[in-house]
């Protein structure tokens, strides 16, 4: 099993989106989206160090995760400035990108994070939350592709911009496993 | 005290250990910094509080990177002759393995240093440093 970020809750099992908007099939993708939303809003669901920096999922759509830490003055990088390390904003970047790639899967999937790049466009302010937007917008078969931004209030204002790629890790892939992703 | 003043009792000292006091992070995550023949190291106390995965369990990818990212900046610290903490300008992770919630061990390497820009790698591990967990390559901005 490679590195972290499995994102796999083992219940309640998830029901499977075939066809989001297609009559019959049970769920939409809003309805699928809001129950992903509320499981996923529970501590106990969420991974402990997520809890610890009390990292919260704001929204999420099909492909799409927007999620937010407070600010505190433990997490930062440098005592003198108070700006927040690395560390976190990587951490933050992740957890968006690993809720886009859940939300972009037709079937539970465990995930694992094959790499990450970030560029640091600037310090984060002292005294916000960060928030951070991922979109995973190309899944094949055992690899998804996503890219996520980290900013205060304005997305048009960055603090950081990340493209990852993620690993499908569950036994099981092909392509009944793959999605429509919307752009 | 402000970092660069600690940044200047570390090299006085030969003592970085002292850094961890400068980077609030680092005390709240548990990491230290050891220092070896001018090459250091950093650890990472295990602790539940790093776990991604709660039912593997695994480290989460944002620790593991934060790490990196920690070992990378206190190395350029010891190298370059400014008293400020080198920024990161960008970051690669690349995960290699799945992190056990177990004590980790990071290493940095300059790979060139410039005036005003370093390249540095480092790579982290738990038992054995030739199976390292991720491996981080990047660009800071010296102090």
């Amino acid at each position: 099993m490679p590195c972290r970020g499995s994102y796999d809750p083992p219940s309640p099992p998830r029901p499977r989106p075939r066809c989001g908007h297609h009559p019959g099939s049970g769920m939409t993708d809003h309805a699928l989206m809001q129950q992903i939303l509320a499981f996923r809003s529970q501590p106990e669901n969420q991974s402990p160090h997520g809890n610890f920096l009390g990292l919260e999922i704001i929204d999420i759509d099909r492909g799409k995760g927007v999620v937010r830490i407070p600010y505190r003055a433990e997490l930062a990088g440098n005592a003198t400035t108070g700006v927040l390390h690395g560390g976190v904003i990587t951490t933050v970047l992740d957890a968006a990108c690993g809720i886009s790639v859940i939300c972009a899967l037709e079937q539970r999937a465990t995930i694992a994070t094959l790499d990450l790049r970030i560029d640091y466009l600037k310090p984060a302010t002292p005294g916000q939350p960060v928030t951070a937007a991922g979109h995973c917008y190309k899944v094949t078969r055992n690899i998804c592709f996503v890219r996520a931004l980290a900013y205060h209030l304005d997305p048009e204002d960055p603090i950081a911009n990340c493209t990852a790629t993620f690993m499908i890790t569950s036994p099981q892939t092909g392509a009944a496993r793959v999605a429509r992703v919307s752009s | 005290m402000s970092i660069v003043e600690l940044i200047r009792l570390a090299k006085a000292n030969n003592d970085f250990g002292v850094l961890s006091a400068g980077i609030p992070y680092m005390k709240t995550l548990n990491i230290e910094v050891h220092e070896a023949d001018g090459i250091l190291t950093v650890e990472l106390r295990a602790d539940r509080i790093h776990t991604g995965n709660p039912w593997l369990p695994a480290l989460h990818g944002g620790v593991i990177g934060g790490l990196l990212e920690t070992a990378a900046i206190v190395q350029l610290a010891h190298d370059q002759d400014t008293d400020n903490l080198p920024k990161p300008i960008n970051v690669t992770v690349d995960y290699l393995r799945s992190g056990r919630i177990a004590t980790t061990w990071a290493r940095a390497q300059v790979t060139k240093q410039g005036r005003r820009v370093a390249n540095v790698q480092a790579s982290c591990w738990q038992e054995d440093p030739d199976k390292p967990i991720a491996s981080l390559f990047g660009h800071f901005l010296l102090g």
